[in-house]
């Protein structure tokens, strides 16, 4: 058993995607998420890596664009502004279909925002951000332990899948410690016969674009993109269930939210609501078919979002409003309590949502 | 199960979020689960700072506190904002010689520990932190004082291997007060 070391979230995505082989960093500094930067700054030099800072999101995008095209792991990171400025990269990415992983420390918006906790980028992650049809793997680590793991998850959907793996925390998971152990294992290296590598004569020339001017190849292009998503949704959906086995009323929530809700459960528990949680770790794919399953059990669903109410839509969609879902919500660098949690349980106890 | 949620609250450079993560560290040394959250806001440059520390045998759930079982206050406007949040029979250290006012509640246990002068006095002008955990630590045997001086050691960078003493010393000091 390797050893139980404390770090922040933030330095545990850096030392994850390093030892996941990422050995290139693109990116530029901003609150909450700039831990990882500062940590990628100080290891890359000494293993041969990569840390540039560029000039802006923008470039810095671009950059992984280029390196992903190489064939290399690459990664960059941002918080919620600097990633909208990232978003023209991020279509030019899946439309080339080359991997890379971009973490999103999401703090309050729209705008300039604050610099507290926040979740408000879900409909950003997961239905697009950029123009055009395209989708990101989502990921989204509740614990520092998940930071890493899902980092290092993240690299091999988005190598296997040809695909961007996005990790979508928040301030306070990328600002808080806890103890968290790294197991010594390599990372698995895939084959990427498309790279741009040079071809010393002695093969065809890769291309990697996103450019289809006839309309025809470009419609194929989204078809076959579009097949490979349903595989990705088909099998790659990744959820937790708390005490859902006996429940009658089902929370719903991710990340930092899905902790406070945790709390509230326990609560709800000791005065003898039968109250679980789903806690979706992929926000696309949505786990539909845990939401699904529960629909035909419980009597509604509570979605706890630190946004104005985001995720509650997929609830909605994966559920087919077959059962009332209420929402429990704080905004712009707001965290719900327990309490509040609680209060919102107990009403949906008594049937109201 | 047991579990200690510790608000530690007053002013950008008092060192509470070092305070902090000595006792996360504490905790991760005992084998417990620990959570450590900063406030991370421009009140880190020179206005307040907090610091929520989570020790259990179980897995920490949210790890933001907002009913503390211990408050560590390090300055007045921290004492105000954060004393009727103590949960009953909890703990509230002060120190009392930045804080002037006393705890008016009496279902929580208070401690006040002129810790800054005490510090001062000691050649320890920035360890005020450090003698309030040292008590802390006293009144806690879950946590005990034993190993204290390893987690100095894991903390205070080699560079600064001198103030490895003071620490040390802060956290004696603390430990014996009012004895």
């Amino acid at each position: 058993m390797a050893d139980r070391i404390l770090m922040k979230g933030n330095e545990a995505i850096a030392e994850a995607a390093i030892r996941a082989g990422c050995r290139h960093y693109f990116g530029y500094p901003i609150t909450p998420q700039t831990e990882i930067a500062a940590y990628m700054a100080k290891k890359m030099p000494k293993i041969g890596g990569v840390f540039l800072q560029a000039e802006s999101e923008v470039a810095s995008i671009n950059m992984v664009y280029g390196a992903a095209a190489a064939g290399v792991r690459v990664m960059t990171s941002s918080s919620s502004p600097g990633v909208s400025l990232k978003a023209e990269g991020l279509s030019y990415i899946a439309g080339s279909d080359v991997p890379a992983l971009v973490v999103n420390v999401q703090r309050g918006g729209p705008g300039l925002g604050g610099i507290q906790p926040s979740q408000s980028d879900y409909f950003q992650a997961t239905k697009g951000g950029g123009h055009g049809d395209y989708r990101m793997i989502v990921l989204a680590p509740a614990s520092v332990q998940e930071m890493a793991s899902l980092t290092m998850k993240g690299f091999d959907l988005a190598d296997k899948y040809l695909i961007t793996s996005m990790i979508l925390a928040d301030g306070t998971i990328g600002q808080m410690m806890e103890p968290i152990t790294f197991e010594d294992s390599e990372p698995t290296v895939y084959e990427k016969p498309w790279a741009l590598t040079g071809t010393e004569c002695k093969r065809p020339h890769n291309v990697v674009n996103s450019l289809y001017l006839k309309p025809e190849e470009l419609e194929k292009k989204n078809f076959d993109r579009y097949e490979k998503y349903r595989v990705i949704e088909e099998n790659e959906p990744m959820w937790e269930e708390y005490m859902m086995e006996d429940a009658d009323l089902c929370v719903v929530a991710f990340g930092i939210a899905s902790r406070v809700a945790k709390n509230a459960v326990a609560e709800a528990r000791k005065q003898g609501i039968k109250v679980g949680l789903i806690r979706p770790i992929t926000l696309w794919p949505f786990p539909t078919k845990a939401l699904r399953a529960a629909a035909d059990k419980v009597k509604g669903f509570i979605s706890v979002e630190l946004s104005m109410g985001q995720m509650i839509e997929d609830v909605r969609l994966a559920t087919e409003s077959k059962k009332p879902v209420s929402l429990c919500n704080r905004a712009g660098g707001m965290i719900p309590t327990p309490d509040e949690v609680l209060a919102a349980i107990v009403k949906a106890e008594k049937g109201e949502f | 199960m047991k579990t200690t949620e510790i608000l530690i609250a007053g002013f950008g450079g008092q060192g509470i979020l070092f305070s902090g993560k000595f006792l996360a560290y504490k905790g991760l040394l005992e084998g417990i689960q620990v959570s450590w959250l900063p406030s991370y806001g421009p009140e880190m440059r020179g206005g307040t700072a907090n610091c929520n520390v989570i020790l259990s045998d179980t897995p920490v759930g949210s790890p933001i506190i907002t009913a503390p079982g211990v408050l560590i206050a390090m300055n007045g406007p921290s004492l105000q904002k954060y004393v009727d949040a103590v949960v009953p029979g909890g703990q509230i250290y002060v120190d009392s010689s930045l804080i002037d006012a006393k705890v008016s509640r009496d279902d929580v246990e208070v401690f006040y520990i002129p810790a800054t002068q005490i510090a001062k006095e000691q050649g320890l002008s920035t360890l005020a932190n450090m003698i309030i955990v040292g008590h802390l630590l006293e009144n806690h045997p879950e946590l005990s004082f034993e190993g204290t001086a390893e987690v100095v050691e894991k903390l205070v960078p080699p560079k600064k291997a001198a103030l490895k003493d003071l620490n040390m010393k802060a956290l004696e000091l603390g430990k014996n007060y009012n004895k």
